[in-house]
């Protein structure tokens, strides 16, 4: 007897009780539902970290002057005046891992274009040429200061969007003077948008000018108060923020029992950090939603177990007319394969609506990948076979006199 | 009562000269042991069958007629004992391969009907051929063949629930004989019919017998209903004590002729 026949046995008795493959099914259903829209959720955190890791820049570290200890934070970041551009220069040209560095100096302050004017939380960034390249952060239109620039301290700007959008209402900047801190600067280049960072700042409100104009026209300093460090490559920056340490705590003359005068952040450890905890965050909701696969399971092999004691004379009847025992095994094996893949179909469809509802209600990133949905495929085929592997092998071990007379 | 004689005691060992019988039971004993009680429910019972004879069986409750049955029909093996069917010895095979005796060979009806509920006349006809793996188009023209032969072809869609129990009685009938069996085994298919209707069950498996000459075994406790079949056997504690052919049996078609007609049998019972 082959298979295709037991198949339209098998689909043939479920439909003969609709209502009850259909509450078999609904425990399949939630299941592979609950691992879809959990491992959406988790896998869209985890993109969305992802993304924010490339916003960050190059293989970023930054270093800031100040101080940590074990404490909190003394005196606070940037408060103190230790870094020097000369500092820079020696972290490019002395730490191995570390690719590109850019000085780092800001101020705040008012900017005019003709009679708007736009103050908000903007940031006046003094950096380098090389910005661009360690923040991983193109020009859009016009282009970026050169190392010329830097070197005569230009007064040249280049804006991020959220200037463009609203000191300049839209129109482009590029070759138009403005002024900033009462000071007329060119501009020279719109930055690419960025985006919120993971705190949530706008960080296209922001003018980047080289940071020798900073030091020299603004704020009158010859220290930096950070760097902004690109390491050779994302496994680096680990070693680049220890070279970078023992360079600087040699050219601060530090001895072994002080403490650093400033302090090296590794964005990309952080942002890896955040990353794998998402990543266990993803596997921990799997396996929640995973346990309520399970209870499904068993309740297949409930549902079908109970099938078995109330269909025995079905059965009876089956082996009377001539059906082998594995004829009724695979007859069983069958129904609940075929419930537990057409609840598992159901469940991806329900798993899919609900990352969809969840994304759009409350706004968290979901990713329903083929892979989670072919693994519950999958996982579903398993799970009835599995759970109805007991109730099939009961079924087929009943004596068919016995079964005829049951009631 | 009995309106045949009893002609006599014969003894249906195979004739040479016809080759072996449809049916030889020799010595067959069935002992059921509950706990430590052993219940002896056959006890040397030797029986012979030829193809084409319409045999009812009769006894007390008890005295082992279902017993038989289910060894007739391979449900169950004899404790000791030979069982011959078509000339083989059955009483020696394994599980599957009884089943598929029961399928080819044998047909069964039951008192209590045991159709597949919820399933349609045609569909619960079709199902030994399932097992037998009859293509779908054969599967189809054999089954609605079959219940025309019941006169049921117009009830073909109807459920078990839709059908009076004659009905239901007469689809169990199609059923059996749909992989044209060596031999319909009914165990008290009447039992649960009023008396009108338990001549048309009776009619349809004489015109089975006499038309497609199908060896049909039914066992009752209905004297009245033994007489529509051709040849008796009386058990009596697990022994045959009785084995007569009857000489002018009954015939259901020219009593229901002679009977004024009533429609209770073609009206659903729900
Ligand atoms: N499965 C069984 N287990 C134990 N005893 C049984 C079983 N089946 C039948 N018997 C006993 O065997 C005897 C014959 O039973 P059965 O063939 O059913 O009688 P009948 O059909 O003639 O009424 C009875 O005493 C019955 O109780
Ligand atoms: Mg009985």
């Amino acid at each position: 007897m082959n298979l295709l026949l037991t198949f339209r046995i098998a689909i043939r008795a479920l439909g003969r009780n609709k209502l009850r493959s259909g509450l078999t099914m609904l425990g399949i259903i939630i299941g592979v539902g609950a691992v879809i829209a959990m491992v959406g959720i988790g896998q869209g955190a985890s993109a969305s970290i992802q993304s924010q890791i490339a916003n960050l820049g190059n293989n970023m570290l930054f270093v800031m002057s100040g101080s940590m200890n074990t404490g909190g934070m003394r005196g606070g970041a940037g408060t103190s005046q230790t870094l020097t551009p000369d500092d820079a220069a020696a972290v490019e040209r002395e730490c191995p891992a570390v690719r590109a560095v850019s000085p780092g100096v800001s101020a705040n302050g008012q900017l005019v274009y003709g009679n708007q004017n736009w103050v908000a939380s903007s940031r006046i960034q003094g950096t380098n040429e090389k910005f661009p390249d360690i923040r991983a952060w193109p020009i859009e239109t016009g282009e970026f200061f050169t190392e010329g620039d830097v070197r005569t301290a230009a007064r040249v700007c280049v804006v991020g969007k959220t200037i463009k959008d609203n000191l300049f209402t839209g129109t482009d900047p590029v070759g138009l003077t403005m002024r900033i801190r009462n000071l007329p600067f060119r501009v020279i280049g719109v930055l690419s948008t960025k985006g919120q960072n993971q705190y949530g700042q706008d960080q296209d409100d922001t003018v980047i000018v080289p940071y020798t104009t900073v030091q020299k026209k603004m704020l009158s300093i010859t220290n930096i108060s950070m760097m902004m460090i690109s390491a050779i490559s994302p496994a680096a920056t680990f070693t680049a923020e220890k070279q970078i340490t023992d360079l600087l705590r040699q050219r601060h003359k530090l001895g072994a029992n002080q403490d650093n005068d400033f302090f090296v952040r590794n964005l990309t450890d952080v942002a890896e950090a955040a990353d794998q905890s998402s990543k266990i965050m993803t596997n921990l909701l799997a396996s929640i939603a995973g346990v309520s696969l399970l209870v499904g399971g068993i309740g297949i092999m409930n549902i079908m177990l109970v099938s078995v004691t109330e269909r025995t004379r079905e059965i009876g009847i089956r082996m009377a007319i001539g059906a082998r025992s594995a004829a009724i095994r695979r007859q069983f094996l069958i129904e609940s394969v075929t419930l537990s893949v057409v609840g598992g179909i159901f469940g991806i469809v329900f798993g899919v609506g609900a990352s969809i509802i969840i994304s759009n209600t409350l706004g968290w990133p979901t990713l329903v990948s083929p892979w989670s949905i072919f693994a519950s495929v999958i996982f579903s085929v398993f799970v009835g076979v599995a759970f109805g592997y007991y109730p099939a092998r009961k079924a087929a071990g009943l004596d068919p006199i016995e079964a005829l007379r049951y009631e | 009562m009995l309106e045949a004689q009893v002609v006599t005691e014969t003894n249906y060992a195979a004739d040479p000269l016809l080759g072996p019988a449809l049916i030889t039971l020799e010595h067959v004993h069935k002992t059921y042991q509950m706990g430590d009680v052993e219940i002896h429910a056959l006890r040397g019972v030797s029986l012979h069958i030829d193809r084409g004879e319409f045999i009812a069986i009769m006894g007390a409750s008890g005295s082992g007629k279902s017993t038989t049955m289910n060894i007739l029909g391979c449900l169950d093996k004899p404790t000791r004992g030979q069982y011959f069917l078509d000339g083989q010895d059955v009483s020696t095979l394994s599980r599957d391969e009884l089943a598929d005796i029961r399928n080819s060979k044998i047909g069964f009806v039951f008192q209590g009907f045991n159709l597949l509920s919820r399933t349609s006349a045609l569909e619960n006809v079709e199902l030994p051929m399932l097992y037998l793996g009859v293509k779908t188009a054969e599967r189809l023209t054999r089954a609605k063949e079959a219940l025309d032969i019941v006169g049921l072809g117009d009830r073909m869609h109807s459920m078990p629930n839709q059908l009076s129990g004659g009905q239901q009685q007469r689809v169990a009938i199609a059923r059996s004989l749909v992989n044209q069996p060596s031999i319909i085994l009914a165990d008290e298919p009447t039992g649960n019919l009023d008396s009108r209707t338990s001549v048309e069950v009776m009619g349809v498996f004489q015109q089975l017998n006499k038309e497609r000459g199908i060896t049909i075994a039914l066992v009752t406790h209905e004297p009245d209903i033994a007489q529509y079949a051709r040849r008796t056997i009386v058990f009596k504690d697990g022994r045959i004590k009785n084995d007569y052919l009857i000489k002018d049996p009954r015939s259901a078609r020219e009593e229901l002729e002679s009977l004024p007609p009533i429609e209770d049998d073609e009206e659903d019972e729900e």
